[in-house]
């Protein structure tokens, strides 16, 4: 059991949570996650560390309410317990003094992309972050971005905050002033890290995307992770979480992130139209 | 001779057509009765060749004449002196290729079921008796860690604990039980008996740390380094083939481990009560001919399937599954594809599977194992239709811990080497058993390396240095 010490609504649907786990606040790196089961009859679903504070013994972890797992986790306060939190799983980033890093992170990709961006900036790198949203009231994490980077750029999609634009939209411009890049971080929804690819993929640039596949247990027991990069099956939970995003095969992993949308929607509805059942309904 | 004409007793057991949509478990279980008679046609050899089949050497014709004089909970307690998990024995050991084939009256008629008896001795004093743990010695101030919760770790943390020492279980997901609980589905292996035992070994003082992935949440060394005297890895084989043909990685296919894992460990077959989902299959088909294939295939009907077809590349007499397995799922109307072997699967354009292209085998020459090798017929190809493919070919070994452990030797599939006799492995104080050592076995290969481990372990901890050679076979002789 790992209490919740802290909780804070980020933006619509996108809630923080800082949870209580000594062992994994000590040993986690940046790049790795952790699996949570949120009580008895949840599902084990996997989130980054957006942060650790190993002399606290906390984790922050940031997500956005999607389904009944994400719904559940985020109707939790201050005070409940998340039944199971495992971890660190996948293999933390390679982080070492590159040159110019740019770290790219769309939606809620932003979490995930902190930690990273937080570690290339202390191993002396400059950090060009470039986070974006589909809006003003979606954007997360602007100030923790800003002190975790060199720079800092913003867009959305419809232009209420920052550049009108994707975040592909920045980077293209930063390219274009001829600033010499070292390597590209992309994080957030997979069209966003496909495009990002594509872009990089004309300069040459080279590329690292942290994919997040349907998982279950998280150490390469079950296969239900598994992606393909480079014409050949890896998994994520354990081969990954970050590959070269020129080898990913981004269509393949779009459709095997949609494998459960029924089932998902049924949990989703049912969650909704019985709130009292909310926190921990018991299961006979 | 009067005894012979009884024949072997049938467990009572649920209806092909009814259990096939249930989760509950196959068979009843002997009445005393039927135990009782069926005891009654052992012939209490004095040089008992059923005990030289046991892995762990129970004392069969002794607790067989136990149930038979009607000391149900004596019979228990006696295999509980060679077995410390007779329940779960009782199901899942192949006794046709252990104990049961080499009982004489097998010769000229059917052996007597030791494994019905195992199980309902076991059954009788779970239900009907306080299982109270052994008193303990005190403690020796010696610490062990035990990576794994499968039956190698749980025997090893039983053993020590007996001997006093203050012993750890980590355990990886956030159940115990390893492939007990994550694999073997409710029909065959009931989750509540898998409770008991890991209850009785928690009774005897081990503690069991969950959602902790070793190698990620604390290595080898930091065990080692925080007080830990040694260090035990019962890690399983947990890291699914593949069959590596196009589209396996469409929607709709999963390894067994996945399938299995799903409807085990985490209830999917109880969703949305449960939130974890799994596919609602029509037409399914599970590769592989071993007792993992004839599991999933059995899940896959209980999970509603209208059709399920085990598709194996060679013939049954190669299947590895266990013959009481293979007959449950004909019996429940399980289809064989045998001489069969898939080469590609297609899918549809939102990447679901919609058939499997498949070609027929004949048996050739035997290749290096002395199986004869299946080689393709050619121009034989056809297409199955299916929604949901189990890939169930085995398991290999899982490297996390290996690759986090300097000095840890592997063989070149991935298996930590352990010693036959101490179970050290190359690293000074952590030794090894079970599947991550000899590749996907059984049950009491697992347990019978767990015991050895934990004398080893005892000895390492303890400095009392290994027996000689000569002492260890005077000990070994006057186990029987
Ligand atoms: C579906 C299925 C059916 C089977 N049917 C039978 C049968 O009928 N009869 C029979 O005798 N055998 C059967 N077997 C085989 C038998 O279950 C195994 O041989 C036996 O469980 C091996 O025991 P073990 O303790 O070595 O490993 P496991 O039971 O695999 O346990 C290993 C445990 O270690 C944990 N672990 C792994 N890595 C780590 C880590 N890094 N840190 C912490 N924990 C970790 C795992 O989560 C797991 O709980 C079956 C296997 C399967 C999969
Ligand atoms: S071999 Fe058969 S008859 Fe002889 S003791 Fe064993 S179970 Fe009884
Ligand atoms: S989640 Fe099971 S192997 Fe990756």
């Amino acid at each position: 059991m790992n209490e919740i010490i802290y909780k804070k609504v980020l933006a619509e649907s996108v809630k923080e949570l800082r949870v209580v786990a000594p062992r994994i606040a000590k040993a986690r790196k940046a790049g790795q996650f952790v699996i949570v089961r949120a009580n008895e009859t949840g599902e084990r679903i996997p989130l980054t560390i957006a942060d650790a504070d190993p002399k606290a013994g906390t984790l922050t972890l940031i997500f956005q309410e999607v389904g009944k797992s994400t719904l559940l986790l985020g109707s939790l306060e201050v005070g409940d317990s998340i039944q199971d939190v495992v971890g660190p799983l996948g293999k933390p980033t390679h982080v070492e003094e590159f040159g110019t890093v740019v770290c790219m992170g769309g939606g809620i990709g932003v979490a995930p992309m902190h930690p990273i961006a937080k570690a290339m900036k202390a191993a002396g790198n400059k950090v060009i972050a470039i986070i974006g949203a589909r809006n003003k009231d979606l954007l997360i994490m602007e100030d923790r971005m800003k002190a975790a980077s060199t720079e800092l750029h913003v867009s959305t999609d419809d232009g209420t905050y920052g550049v009108h634009g994707f975040v592909t939209t920045i980077l293209q411009s930063i390219i274009d002033s001829g600033e010499k890049i070292n390597l590209v971080v992309a994080i957030g929804p997979v069209p966003m890290m496909n495009a990002s690819c594509k872009l990089t993929a004309k300069f040459d640039l080279p590329t690292v995307v942290s994919l997040n596949p349907i998982m279950v247990d998280g150490t390469g027991m079950c296969g239900a992770c598994r992606v393909t990069v480079g014409g050949k099956t890896r998994f994520v939970c354990v081969d990954g979480p970050e590959f070269d995003g020129h080898q990913v095969d981004f269509v393949e992993l779009v459709k095997r992130q949609r494998a459960y949308l029924k089932q998902e929607d049924q949990s989703r509805q049912e969650f909704l139209q019985h709130p009292d059942k909310r926190c921990f309904e018991t299961a006979t | 001779m009067a005894k012979e004409k009884i024949p072997r007793q049938k467990m009572p057991e649920q209806r092909p057509e009814d259990r096939r949509r249930n989760f509950q478990e196959v068979p009843f279980g002997y009445t005393p009765e039927l135990a009782q008679l069926e005891a009654s046609r052992c012939i209490m050899c004095k040089k008992p060749k059923c005990i030289e089949g046991c892995p762990v050497e129970i004392n069969i014709p002794a607790f067989v004449a136990l149930i038979k004089s009607g000391d149900f909970i004596g019979a228990a307690k006696k295999i509980k002196e060679a077995n410390a998990l007779p329940a779960i024995c009782g199901r899942v050991c192949p006794q046709e290729e252990q104990c049961e084939v080499k009982c004489v009256i097998g010769i000229k008629n059917d052996p007597v079921a030791i494994g019905r008896l195992e199980r309902f001795a076991a059954d009788f004093e779970r239900l009907n008796s306080q299982i109270e743990p052994p008193p303990l010695p005190s403690f020796t101030g010696k610490k062990a860690a035990i990576v794994g919760c499968g039956p190698a770790g749980l025997t090893v943390a039983g053993e020590l604990a007996k001997l006093g020492h203050k012993v750890t279980i980590f355990e990886a997901l956030h159940q115990p039980g390893g492939v007990l609980i994550y694999g073997i589905p409710e029909f065959r292996l009931p989750k509540a008996i898998v409770e008991a035992e890991v209850d009785y070994v928690k009774k005897l003082g081990v503690e069991i740390v969950y959602n902790a992935v070793i190698g990620r949440f604390q290595t080898v060394d930091e065990l080692l380094s925080e007080g830990y005297d040694s260090v035990f890895l019962g890690t399983g084989a947990g890291l699914p083939y593949f069959m590596n043909i196009p589209g396996e990685n469409l929607n709709g296919v999963y390894s067994a481990n996945e399938y299995l894992t799903r409807s085990n460990l985490m209830k999917a077959y109880r969703f949305p009560e449960y939130d974890t989902p799994i596919a609602v299959s029509k037409k399914v088909a599970v590769l592989g001919g071993g007792n993992v294939a004839m599991d999933s295939a059995r899940t896959a009907l209980r999970l509603g399937a209208d059709e399920v077809s085990i598709v194996y590349r060679r013939s049954r007499t190669e299947m590895p599954a266990r013959v009481e397995e293979v007959h449950h799922a004909e019996e429940e109307g399980i289809q064989f594809q045998l001489l069969t072997n898939p080469v590609e699967i297609l899918g549809d354009d939102q990447g679901w599977v919609k058939s499997m292209r498949c070609i027929r085998m004949e048996l050739g020459e035997p290749d290096a194992s002395g199986r004869r090798r299946p080689v393709p017929l050619k121009g034989s190809e056809f297409e199955m239709e299916v929604d949901t493919v189990v890939v169930s070919i085995g398991n290999g070994a899982n490297p996390l811990v290996p690759q986090t452990t300097p000095g840890l030797n592997t063989n070149k599939w991935g298996n930590i080497i352990a010693d036959e006799k101490t179970a050290a492995t190359s690293k000074p104080g952590v030794f090894a058993g079970g599947d991550i050592v000899i590749g996907a076995a059984t049950v009491i290969l697992a347990m019978g390396a767990g015991k050895i481990a934990a004398r080893a372990m005892h000895r390492f901890m303890m400095g009392i240095p290994e027996p000689s050679e000569s002492e260890a076979q005077g000990m070994a002789s006057s186990k029987s």
